[in-house]
């Protein structure tokens, strides 16, 4: 990027000293300026994470609300292999996949770090945010099955809770990096807050506080960060749209 | 920096092969140990208490699981040599996403050509095949995912190379013939010592896949 302090401008004719400012001011803007787009749905926890990171980070985007049900030409054109949200586009480039998108951000703006630095901590985070993107898809189980499956799904659900309650939590820690909220809290957020949506309409308690209770703790936690708080889809309306899917999940199939 | 580095692993596993091309491509010095996975040792359970799982990598008597993030450790920590991890954060979240698509497709489907057969296998070849042409797809015209050089996505998905040899059989296709391109590209990696010395011989995993079979009492 040209120095414009140093630059020799004696004898350079008006307009071609013009130009050259406006590129170098244009170079040192457009980082700064360059369009950030989320394509995500409201009650999607995989949408919500990317919300959060880009507010705790204080970079400014435009949301665009997918439908489903008719998926949009830019979001078939963005994530041609799974054709799902969130897609995160900067600069007209396409990040699929919400950890992918995570890390893609933390590398990108590392004000407010979300990943720790030390490699070892950062390690043992990530096998945590992989954990619960494995995981992660076994929990809605819980509003979509009936019967024995539920029970089962019930089953896998509390030892995916025992499992991080033994050895995801530690005594004492607000959120599983310390004092400050994390991306391993973030990809938990179905157990902070969806969960208990899903045993409603399920009719089923898995999360039972006492059976967790450093679970149960940092999910208060969790749900009292402002950022979160005031960007969580809200557990009413999430539940009147899962218990018309779980209906028409499990109606009787005509013949 | 160096410190002392065991790795835990199982010899046909295409995970802890990622680990090991890494390690070779960093000149790392390592004690390999080979677990057996009908009798795990009580190392592998202390250091793998989630999962019980190979690869574990012990770095200075400190654990990390998972292969994926062992390369990423790797990289990182050894970081003056050799790099895995592409420059700039956007080609990042490119190899991240085609190594997170390996991990969620071909295990599984590689695994149903020799444990299923009939139409269940039939529907797992066509997938497979699908699978292997997106990811063919990505090379362009470039030696490597990485590009000129040997990189992550290369490290991630190599170790499937000798395991295709068991998945034609039991699939009865060449996967030369469908990606002849992707073929071109793991017998390029092949020719790298990294890879060479840590991927299994084809004809090995073959029988080793007979006689899991046989045990597990698959047909």
């Amino acid at each position: 990027m040209m120095d414009l302090a140093s630059h020799d401008w004696r004898g350079m004719n008006l307009r071609f000293m013009k130009r050259e400012i406006y590129q170098t001011l244009d170079q040192a803007i457009s980082p700064i300026m360059a369009v950030v787009k989320l394509l995500g749905t409201w009650l999607s926890p995989y949408s919500c994470k990317v919300i959060w990171a880009l507010k705790l980070k204080g970079i400014p985007y435009e949301y665009i609300e997918e439908d489903l049900s008719n998926k949009s030409p830019m979001l078939l054109q963005y994530n041609p292999v799974h054709k799902k949200i969130p897609v995160l586009v900067h600069d007209g480039k396409p990040i699929c996949e919400s950890t992918v998108i995570l890390r893609y951000i933390e590398e990108t703006w590392p004000q407010n770090p979300l990943l720790p630095i030390d490699p070892y901590e950062r390690a043992v985070a990530l096998f945590w945010i992989k954990y619960a993107d494995d995981k992660n898809p076994l929990i809605p189980k819980l509003y979509r099955t009936t019967g024995e499956e539920l029970e089962q799904a019930a089953k896998e659900c509390s030892e995916i809770l025992g499992t991080i309650e033994e050895h995801g939590l530690i005594e004492g820690k607000k959120f599983f990096g310390g004092d400050e909220i994390n991306m391993v809290d973030i990809a938990f957020c179905i157990v902070a807050h969806w969960l208990g949506v899903f045993e409603e309409v399920a009719g089923i308690k898995v999360f039972e506080p006492h059976k967790f209770p450093k679970l149960n703790s940092w999910a208060q936690n969790f749900k009292s960060v402002p950022v979160i708080k005031e960007n969580l889809p809200d557990a009413d309306k999430i539940f009147a749209v899962l218990k018309r899917r779980r209906e028409t999940l499990l109606a009787p199939k005509s013949n | 920096m160096e410190g002392e580095v065991v790795l835990l692993d199982f010899w046909p596993s295409m995970f802890g092969m990622r680990t090991r091309i890494a390690l070779a491509e960093k000149q790392i010095k390592y004690e390999y140990r080979e677990e057996d996975l009908r009798n795990k040792s009580a190392l592998l359970l202390q250091m793998n208490p989630v999962h019980k799982k190979i690869p574990v990598l012990i770095h200075n008597g400190k654990p990390i699981c998972e292969s994926l993030i062992q390369v990423q450790y790797i990289d990182e920590v050894w970081n003056d040599r050799a790099p895995l991890l592409p420059p700039n954060p956007y080609q990042r979240a490119t190899a991240r996403f085609w190594a997170d698509f390996v991990d969620k497709k071909i295990y599984d489907l590689g695994g149903k050509l020799w444990r299923t057969k009939g139409e269940e296998q039939e529907a797992a070849k066509k997938e497979l095949i699908e699978c292997l042409k997106l990811l063919e797809g990505q090379l362009g015209d470039n030696p490597y995912f990485g590009g000129k050089d040997f990189g992550f996505l290369d490290v991630a998905l190599v170790p499937f190379y000798c395991w295709f040899y068991t998945y034609e059989k039991f699939g009865r296709f060449s996967i030369e013939a469908e990606c002849p391109k992707l073929i071109a590209w793991a017998k390029r990696c092949m020719q790298k010592e990294s890879v060479a010395k840590s991927l299994a011989d084809q004809e090995k995993i073959y029988d080793f896949v007979l006689h899991l079979k046989k045990a597990l009492g698959i047909e």
